[in-house]
């Protein structure tokens, strides 16, 4: 699986001194954070500590007030459209279309991006959705189908940065199991995993390294 | 893999808007009946067929208006159900072309609404469509639902991450698109010959509504996507 090995060696997150503001409040503080290619990094902190601000920095989704910043080696300032091609995100949502079965969801996606037959089978068979799981429409889906099929969507896209806000939220055990499989086997693959969770056992068991926030700026980190 | 381009991906959004309307049958299911029920309250409260037949253009357009209310709601409520928007936004969609194919999608849903209120007013209102209105009709309502459709997309695509959208999209929309009202009912009139008006009368408001659509279809293609973003 390609997930934009062409950018080359570039850290796939690098920030410096980031002030990020919500509705005038500074979420993310001075933030100072460099992501290898290849990590899983499992953001932690209590309630507004600004693990989701930083995620939706990194998507080109939250623009920076101050500071400065690269993501999968482009700008996140000036090459905002670039970042975004090179990201994906899966937030509480999924950006699933109900209405439309697994398969018309990842060809929708696919094709926005000139993604062929090939790559959609091939990230469908990746998450175990092919047989009579494509055929299904989203909404007959349970809470771990639809995220599997969110993460489809990333690897059609060749998403190179995974951002994760809660990935493991409303998942059975099982499903949350499953979860990390996934994202082990898609940074063994090439990408770069970056998930917000409040679950530290769960972190040391998948992330490569943890990554703990408080105010908006880094107060812990550590393999 | 290359991107395609802006019109593909206007393609892309429109057959997925449409396939997703097939599904769902929300139009044909809900909004059909409504518009039609309207235009029989229409009738009731207007009880009288010299009066019925001297509105008939305004209160099908009024129906139109009230009904595209809720296509657009819905059009814009399966992007934002389950983050679709957030991301389209994030994949680097061609916002533009987003817009294109929304609207496009829109316009094949109101035109086919538009054709069951023009059944429902001849059949209920009585009203006689002139041979030499006909291609009036058509282009005026073309024309003018193509603005509507450009104007409501802009305005749901605003109010899509806003909380009280319901209503904060009637509030936003009815006022810009209240020249499309008036130049389609006027078209309209001249198209039926309600109240002693010949066709040629009617000309000069098709002007006004290609003008509209076009403003505002080109304007959409442009702000939507600082919009969204904003």
């Amino acid at each position: 699986m390609d997930f934009h090995a062409e950018i080359g060696e570039s850290p796939a997150v690098a920030l410096q001194d980031a002030v990020a503001l919500i509705s005038d409040f500074p979420a993310l503080a001075g933030l100072d954070l460099t992501v290898a290619r290849g990590e899983i990094i499992m953001l932690t902190g209590p309630n507004g500590a600004g693990k989701t601000t930083l995620l939706r920095v990194c998507a080109g989704l939250t623009p920076l007030a101050r500071g400065n910043g690269q993501v999968m080696g482009a700008d996140i300032a000036t090459g905002r459209e670039e970042v975004r091609r090179r990201v994906g995100m899966v937030a509480h949502s999924n950006g699933l279309y109900d209405e439309l079965t697994v398969r018309e969801n990842l060809e929708f996606w696919g094709a926005l991006i000139g993604a062929g037959d090939d790559e959609v089978r091939q990230a469908m068979s990746m998450m175990g959705l092919d047989g009579r799981l494509a055929t299904v429409p989203v909404r007959g889906l349970s809470a771990g189908q639809r995220r599997r099929t969110a993460f489809a969507i990333l690897v059609v896209r060749r998403a190179g940065l995974w951002l994760l806000d809660e990935p493991h939220a409303g998942l059975d055990s099982n499903a949350r199991d499953e979860v990390d499989e996934i994202l082990k086997h898609a940074a063994s693959s090439g990408a770069t995993v970056m998930l917000s969770s409040h679950e530290h056992d769960r972190a040391q068991k998948l992330a490569t390294r943890e990554v703990r926030l408080a105010g908006g700026v880094v107060v812990g980190d550590g393999q | 893999m290359s991107s395609p381009n802006r019109l593909r991906v206007a393609q892309i959004v429109f057959a997925k808007d449409l396939r997703i309307e097939r599904r769902s049958k929300v139009l044909t299911s809900q909004i059909m009946p409504f518009a039609v029920v309207t235009l029989v309250l229409f009738a009731f409260a207007l009880d009288g067929d010299v009066i019925l037949q001297r509105t008939a253009p305004g209160l099908v357009w009024l129906a139109m208006l009230f009904s595209s209310m809720i296509i657009v709601q819905r059009s814009f409520a399966v992007e934002t159900a389950d983050g679709a928007l957030d991301a389209l936004r994030v994949a680097g969609a061609d916002m533009s072309a987003v817009f294109l194919g929304k609207w496009l999608a829109l316009v094949v849903q109101l035109l086919l609404l538009e054709l069951v209120l023009l059944v429902g007013a001849v059949v209920m209102y009585g009203i006689e469509l002139r041979g030499s209105g006909i291609v009036l009709l058509v282009t005026s309502s073309i024309s003018a639902t193509c603005g509507l459709s450009a104007v409501s997309t802009i305005y749901a695509g605003l109010a899509s991450g806003v909380r009280g959208r319901e209503s904060l999209l009637p509030l936003l929309v009815l006022p810009v698109a209240s020249p499309v009202l008036i130049g389609a009912t006027r078209a309209a009139e001249a198209s039926f010959g309600t109240g002693g008006t010949v066709t040629s009368e009617g000309w000069p408001w098709l002007g006004v509504l290609s003008v509209f659509a076009v403003v505002f279809g080109f304007g959409g293609s442009l702000a939507f996507g600082p919009l969204i973003d904003d």
